[in-house]
């Protein structure tokens, strides 16, 4: 074998070694488990905190008055945390700071009452957003737990 | 300096085109003609994830982005978002206008006189989570991934920052987290799915206008919303398998 392909050889031997060396020290733990990725990825994503509570009937625990007239509104299809923001923590240890009263502006609620022709008319009532009792704050009128009540 | 003719009886030529007719015929059975799916489900069992988002219900009031963020630690800052809804509009002489202020968080207000509008109607996007995702393809270090629920994932922990993948994703659906440096997108709220609970964004939803499920279940919501409806995905040309399904979408949209 001429001298100048068995340098060739060597130096190709020396990198594919090389090669195996780095990838078995460079291979994540849990790599290929499910596919190329790390199989662990996907339990450290489950993992994440929830902020959500899923349903009205947690509230409804604690805060049974309320829910109850909720309930028998027309804003009983809305979750509670539209308007209250998230309430996962709250459940766990209810005080006044870990949920938000809202405060209530006009475009607290006109962001989904306000007159918009892509809104349709029979998925949700809508009001002109000046035009309708000006200036004046809707839950005035308007129990934002029942709103006809 | 002559053609050299070959004498082909009219016998040898219809002998040999009907067996290469024949062998055409029977390499096709070998592999049937498949109808036209935008997305085949892979082999195997357990759920496999598709989205469905009714035009009709839906009112433009971005509860699903306020969710989103609120449920995923999104930055409140109008540019970073895993979902969130545009208002379009065509007008009568045929100008399409899209708008969608802090991704329909800070309300929308019609800037179009109603006697000039053809049509408006609200779009609320998200990941499409499709089947041969092009964004998955394109990480150099396999930190994007599509994970066996169907769902298009980022390893967060593994992930370079590159933002080859946010150059990828045809429908804008990922950014770079300003604080982690590494890609963030919609995860359908897996760690919420794996704990039983419903995606934030779902929830949050007045209307009941998003609807997710199971697609390998043919009973399941999802499936009936596809079968009886006539729905669609968004930029079907790229042939990406999305599986957000859009009911009477109208082809403006991209
Ligand atoms: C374990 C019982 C419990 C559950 C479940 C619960 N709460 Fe409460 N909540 C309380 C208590 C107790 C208070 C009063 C705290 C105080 O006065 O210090 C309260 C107060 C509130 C307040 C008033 C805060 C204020 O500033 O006045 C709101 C709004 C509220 N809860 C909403 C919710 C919502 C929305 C849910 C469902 C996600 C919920 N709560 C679930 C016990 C509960
Ligand atoms: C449409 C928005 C909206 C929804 C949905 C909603 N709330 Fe409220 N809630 C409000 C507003 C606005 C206030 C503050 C009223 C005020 O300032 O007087 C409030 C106040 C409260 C309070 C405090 C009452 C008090 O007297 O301090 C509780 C408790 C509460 N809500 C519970 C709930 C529960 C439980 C649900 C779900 C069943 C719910 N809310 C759903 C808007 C909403
Ligand atoms: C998350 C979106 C949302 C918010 C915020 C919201 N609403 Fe509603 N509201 C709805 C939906 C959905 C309905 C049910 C519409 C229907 O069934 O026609 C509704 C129904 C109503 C109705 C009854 C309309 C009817 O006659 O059927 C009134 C009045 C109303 N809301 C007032 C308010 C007020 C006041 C506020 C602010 C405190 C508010 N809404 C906040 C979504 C919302
Ligand atoms: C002065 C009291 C008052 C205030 C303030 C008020 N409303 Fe009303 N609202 C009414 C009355 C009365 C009606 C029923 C008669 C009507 O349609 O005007 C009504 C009707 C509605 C309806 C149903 C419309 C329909 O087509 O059936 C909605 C939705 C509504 N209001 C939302 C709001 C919102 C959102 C605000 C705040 C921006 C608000 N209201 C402020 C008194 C009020």
């Amino acid at each position: 074998m001429p001298i100048q392909v068995k340098r060739l050889l060597m130096v190709f031997g020396l990198f594919i070694a090389i090669m195996a060396v780095l990838i078995y020290f460079l291979t994540p733990e849990s790599w290929g488990e499910f596919g190329h990725y790390r199989g662990l990825a996907l339990k450290e994503i489950a993992d994440k905190e929830v902020k959500h509570v899923d349903v009205n009937e947690t509230c409804a625990m604690c805060h049974d008055s309320i829910s109850a007239t909720f309930a028998s509104g027309e804003h009983k299809s809305i979750n509670c945390q539209n308007c209250h923001n998230v309430g996962y923590k709250h459940v766990e240890d209810p005080t006044k700071e870990n949920i938000v009263k809202p405060e209530v502006t006009r475009d607290f609620c006109l962001r989904c009452h306000a007159k918009n022709p892509a809104r349709p008319e029979n998925y949700i009532k809508q009001v002109d957003a000046i035009e309708h009792n000006k200036d004046k704050v809707c839950i005035n009128c308007h129990n934002p737990h029942k709103p006809w009540e | 300096m002559g053609i050299k003719k070959e004498n082909v009886t009219r016998r040898d030529f219809l002998v040999k085109s009907g067996t290469i007719a024949g062998g055409v015929f029977f390499a096709s059975l070998l592999s049937p003609f498949k109808g036209v799916y935008a997305t085949k489900e892979p082999e195997g069992d357990g759920v496999w994830y598709g989205i469905g988002i009714d035009i009709e219900k839906c009112i433009g009031c971005a509860s699903c982005a306020r969710a989103c963020k609120n449920e995923n630690d999104v930055p409140k800052e109008p540019f970073f978002f895993r979902n969130w809804v545009e208002q379009y509009t065509i007008t009568n002489n045929e100008e399409i206008k899209v708008i969608s202020p802090n991704g329909g968080i800070d309300g929308f207000t019609q800037t179009v006189p109603e006697k000039d509008i053809y049509k408006t109607f609200f779009v609320p996007k998200m990941c499409n989570h499709c089947e041969k995702s092009p964004c998955t393809q394109v990480c150099p270090v396999g930190a994007s991934f599509e994970s066996p629920e169907g769902l298009a994932l980022v390893d967060q922990n593994y992930c370079i920052g590159c933002g080859y993948c946010v150059q990828a994703c045809p429908y804008g659906c990922r950014y770079i987290h300003p604080d982690k440096g590494v890609v963030d997108k919609c995860t359908l709220c897996y760690h919420r799915l794996t704990k039983g609970l419903d995606p934030a964004c779902m929830l949050a939803c007045p209307t009941r206008a998003r609807i997710y499920g199971n697609l390998r279940d043919k009973d399941s919501e999802i499936s009936k919303f596809i079968r009886d409806n006539n729905c669609v995905v968004l930029k079907p040309q790229l042939n990406t398998g999305a599986k957000l399904y859009y009911n009477s979408l109208n082809q403006e949209v991209r």
